[in-house]
């Protein structure tokens, strides 16, 4: 999928994580969840998080909607939303990563060199259990379904 | 009496986490400790018991920016176990997947973690909004890396295609045409990059150091050659063991790496480039010295102009190698393991990296060692830090904390391949 140039607006989603390290799976798992759904003019992507391939992922992209776990310290399986076009994103987020280069980095990256996507829209969900191992927590697998609906309610507004 | 101490989280822009300790009394230095809180990896203790196959594999996870070096250390040391030679296009493929991880390698450091401290820049993403060009070069020139290690490897962290004698799959040779157009590119913005970093500034530091490369009679090391150095060094890998030894320091976890009898030795680019100017290829050599280099370069900041050179080498040799290629009749040769104890050296972008296996008849690992080029650069970066923070005593704290993080990124070290944590603490009595 990567430098494919397309005709029509698409909207392009992508889960962030790695599926050894439980919690920070849960992007590829709402991921997955979309993947089962047919949508038209939308392509489901899933990543490791390394900030050069995203930047190339979402390089023809109108909108692309993120979701990746994140660790502030608030409630695990607690949602975060983020326009980001609107909004810096937060830079104490997304900041586990054992790449150099993260999420967060990546989005301002693509801002101050203005390659951003028309719209972007972060999920974070807040993570318990960051260790090896696989399989989410009870309080993180209920949020994969509620992200899955919001990301729909998303695909719909986007007027795809 | 003035106490101070400045205490940072980490050491930014250096790839893993560890400390730096430096200490300053009555307005002269006491003491410099880079600290290395290691916890156990256990790679070496966990390759025994496997396979000999399993080792490129497994030793590729201890880095994710120079994983081919250790595939390639590991199959060489394998490959001297059992007695195989691979040579040919084979052997042509393994530079060629090597030029891939310098490309993205380096450029990832000259632009993205080096480059801020030369412009007066807290990171990269601040230095994008003033200089986006610059930063759209070095995001692309690493993409030109990466495809090559994507399109031999299999992909671009941590590749699954290379084997002990060879690979799993060899491409065709019309499948290797677009990856020399990109290169042409690539090496034209490698070019470019000499110019820029030539026009930098840097401080008037050069040391006597002794430089240790592997060094090739026709080429410029990536897989093969002697260890030497310019202070007398000349033994095959097999004798590593007998001049390199790493010691164990009080204060941190990591080993300390030293020549028997001499001490503190520099590896990587730098290394590289003194013991092997003459096996650049001309344009290379050109750059350089368009560049302002000599053919012995003994300032560590201007590794940045080095790397930038090895760039272009690396873009130049693969073009070369796509060039001259023909596809191998079969993707691997024949292995037969017996028992034995192999040694492999290979030159990762920072540096000589170390293997040595030892396996039983069936191949199977009972003993393994690693020795990666950051834990052999570690004493002489502490060495620098002596010798150059008595320059910038009367800095502010802040600027001369910037200094010593400056002189240690001039290493580009990956502490992550031998450590966690690192801080920074500059305590002034």
């Amino acid at each position: 999928m990567k430098g494919k140039k397309w005709d029509d607006p698409f909207v392009f989603i992508i889960g962030i994580g790695n599926a050894y390290r439980s919690d920070d799976a849960v992007g590829l798992h709402v991921a997955q969840c979309l993947k089962k759904q047919a949508h038209d003019h939308v392509y489901v992507l899933e990543e490791s998080g390394e900030g050069l391939s995203l930047m190339e992922s979402w390089k023809d992209a109108d909108t692309v909607i993120l979701i990746d776990a994140v660790y502030s310290g608030a409630r695990p399986g607690t949602i975060l939303r983020f326009d980001a076009r609107d909004q810096p994103i937060p830079s104490n987020l997304f900041h586990y990563s054992t790449h150099a280069f993260g999420v967060a980095e990546t989005i301002e990256l693509a801002r101050a060199l203005n390659q951003l996507p028309n719209r972007l829209i972060v999920y974070g969900i807040e993570g318990k259990c960051f260790e090896a191992g696989a399989g989410l927590s009870v309080e993180v697998d209920k949020a994969v379904q509620e992200v899955t609906i919001r990301v729909q309610q998303d695909i719909r507004n986007s007027g795809i | 009496m003035k106490n101070k101490t400045i205490k940072v989280d980490y050491l930014a822009r250096v790839e893993g986490e560890g400390a730096l300790y430096v200490k300053i009394k009555d307005n002269s230095l006491t003491d410099v400790k880079l600290k290395i809180f290691e916890p156990p990896r256990f790679f070496e203790a966990f390759l025994q018991g496997r396979n000999y196959s399993e080792a490129p594999d497994i030793t590729a996870r201890i880095c994710g920016i120079c994983p081919i070096a250790y595939q390639m250390s590991a199959v060489h040391a394998m490959e001297d176990a059992f007695g195989v030679t691979v040579d040919g296009q084979l052997r042509a493929l393994r530079r060629l997947i090597y030029c891939g991880e310098w490309i993205e390698s380096h450029a990832l450091h000259v632009y993205m973690l080096h480059a801020p401290d030369f412009l007066g820049y807290t990171d990269a993403i601040q230095m994008a909004k003033d200089h986006p060009a610059l930063v759209q070069r070095g995001l692309q020139l690493k993409k030109a890396g990466n495809e090559i290690v994507a399109f031999l490897g299999g992909r671009e962290i941590h590749p699954i295609n290379v084997r002990v004698g060879g690979f799993y799959k060899v491409p065709a040779k019309r499948e290797l045409e677009p990856l020399a157009e990109r290169l042409k590119w690539a090496r034209d913005a490698a070019l470019e990059t000499v110019r820029w970093t030539a026009t930098l500034d840097f401080p008037d530091f050069e040391q006597d150091y002794e430089f240790v490369a592997l060094c090739h009679p026709g080429e410029y090391p990536f897989n093969e050659g002697r260890l030497v150095s310019n202070k007398g060094l000349d033994i095959s890998v097999r004798d590593y063991d007998d001049s390199f030894v790493e010691e164990h320091v009080p204060y941190s976890n990591a080993l300390h790496s030293i020549i028997k009898g001499r001490g503190a030795y520099f590896v990587g680019p730098l290394a590289r480039y003194n013991l092997n100017f003459n096996r650049l290829s001309p344009m290379t050599q050109e750059a350089a010295h368009s560049a302002g280099l000599s053919y012995v370069c003994n300032n560590p900041f201007q590794s940045i102009i080095v790397r930038s050179v090895e760039i272009l080498y690396a873009c130049d040799e693969a073009l070369r190698i796509i060039d001259q290629y023909e596809r191998p009749d079969k993707p691997s040769v024949q292995v037969q393991p017996r028992a034995g104890t192999g040694y492999g050296c290979t030159e990762a972008p920072r540096g000589i990296l170390y293997h040595r296996y030892s396996t039983d008849d069936n191949g199977v690992i009972i003993d393994a060692k690693i020795v990666p080029p950051t834990s052999q650069n570690q004493k002489t970066i502490e060495n620098d830090l002596w010798q150059f923070i008595p320059k910038y005593l009367d800095l502010p704290s802040e600027k001369l904390t910037l200094q010593c993080e400056q002189a240690i990124r001039n290493y580009d070290p990956c502490i992550s391949c031998a450590t966690h944590f690192l801080k920074l603490y500059v305590n002034r009595e």
